[in-house]
């Protein structure tokens, strides 16, 4: 447990390196403000301000908003797919 | 029409919300198939959709994540993902990724090193598609020769030779089949981290080739570890660019629903393809990559995004065919074999 918490830990602390591996690029410095008077209230708005108000926040639900849509598309998906009748749980390496 | 278009809170514009949606189902199904993120593929499909380019690289990395994480979820139930190594690569890509973008910051000081980088990527993805195309010439004669192994014939085997190294920590690697030096996992991404850190791209075109090459995973195993891989950095991508204010979240999830599905047909086709399928099909994605960044570095734009988008729709065409046909003698398969009961 200890070690699995501790490779856990460097992976966050060494983790800005891994935006290079997902795609990234270097970024240059722009100012954005999210027009939220053209908004209703509701989860629009509310995320509009947090964009222009606490992007800590902003930053933090757009990270733990991703991986659970991601998440439970993939349970949604699976669900769906087991519906097939394929088989989803072996398959055969063949090369060539 | 204006049904179609939905508005972008942030961005503060409306956008095209079927483009958004057959982006995300085109990148899904080919990432889950070879293995990558995929985000050369989807700027030139938000930029076509004239979405702003501010937001384009963020959005793209919080979509990557997302659609990993469904693409690693399918393929961690064929056993195709060996965590292990996942995790074990992930320290070498990290010191590799920093050493690479040093390495750019310090060109850049002595001159424009932009040039350098594009004609650097095209012998790269040069080498990649060569490799390719003559591990597939060779293993075709071995197989005519009668020369074949557990899981078929294989052309370039790197990998047997390294794998003669026996410094320790010696490790097995139960999914991928095969106990090797820890130190060659590590080596490996490290090196495939410089590269993709001096280049500015995600990695998965070079992890995944040098995971089957010079690490001996199977294709599948190299498809599915590698996009464990990219699942954790876009996470961390998605965060770090939001903070920097740079990621249109509404058009991730209209991204992503198109993508759980292209993600499903691409991750399930690879059950039905044989690795030389994949790695082929693979060479041809990096030569229409290759063509395209050079009709770029010409000026030729709008020929690059045709390249670049004949090539999706084609590549996304062959998958599909195999996921439909596969899936079609299977369940015929299983229709034949069950009893009748009269």
């Amino acid at each position: 447990m200890k070690k699995v918490i501790s490779l856990l830990l460097s992976i966050f602390i060494l983790a800005p390196s891994f935006l290079w591996a997902a795609g990234g690029g270097g970024a240059t410095d722009i100012v954005v403000v999210a027009d939220t008077r053209v908004l209703g209230d509701g989860i629009m708005k509310y995320f509009a301000t947090t964009y222009n108000e606490d992007m800590w926040m902003f930053a933090a639900w757009a990270a733990i908003l991703t991986a659970c849509y991601g998440a439970f598309l993939g349970v949604i998906m699976d669900y769906l797919m087991s519906k097939t009748g394929l088989d989803l749980k072996s398959r055969k390496i063949v090369e060539h | 029409m204006e049904w179609l278009y939905m508005y972008m809170p942030i961005a503060g514009m409306k956008i095209l919300w079927p483009g958004l949606v057959l982006i995300g189902f085109s990148v899904g199904t080919i990432g889950g198939f070879f293995g990558m993120g995929g985000a050369w593929m989807v700027t030139p499909g938000l930029n076509i959709l004239g979405f702003p380019m501010a937001f384009a690289i963020g959005t793209d990395m919080a979509h990557i994540a997302g659609k990993s994480m469904i693409s690693t979820f399918r393929h961690s139930k064929f056993g195709n993902v060996d965590y292990k190594l996942g995790f074990i690569m992930i320290i070498g890509t990290m010191a590799g990724i920093e050493l690479g973008a040093q390495l750019v910051m310090y060109l850049e000081k002595l001159g424009n090193v932009g040039t350098v980088v594009r004609w650097s990527y095209v012998v790269l993805l040069m080498l990649i598609a060569t490799m390719v195309f003559y591990d597939y010439y060779k293993a075709t004669k071995k197989k005519n020769a009668g020369e074949v192994g557990e899981h078929g014939a294989e052309g370039i085997t790197w990998y047997k030779t390294l794998h003669k190294i026996k410094i320790p920590p010696m490790i097995h690697f139960k999914a991928a089949g095969f106990t090797c030096s820890a130190w060659i996992p590590i080596g490996v991404s490290f090196l495939t981290g410089v590269l993709a850190g001096f280049l500015g791209i995600g990695g998965g075109l070079i992890r995944m080739p040098a995971l089957v090459y010079l690490i001996g995973c199977p294709t599948h195993i190299a498809v599915g570890t590698d996009l464990f891989e990219v699942m954790i950095s876009g996470l961390y991508g998605a965060f770090t660019y939001a903070l920097k204010g740079r990621i249109e979240l509404v058009a991730v999830f209209v991204m992503l629903t198109g993508a759980a599905i292209g993600a499903q047909i691409g991750t399930i086709a690879t059950k039905y393809a044989k690795g030389y399928g994949i790695r082929v099909a693979f060479g041809l994605a990096v030569l229409c990559c290759m063509i395209s960044i050079i009709l770029k570095e010409y000026k030729f734009d709008v020929a690059s995004a045709v390249i670049i988008l004949g090539t999706i729709g084609l590549i996304c065409i062959y998958i599909i065919g195999i996921m439909v046909n596969g899936a079609r003698e299977e369940l015929r398969a299983k229709k034949l074999a069950k009893p009748v009961t009269a």
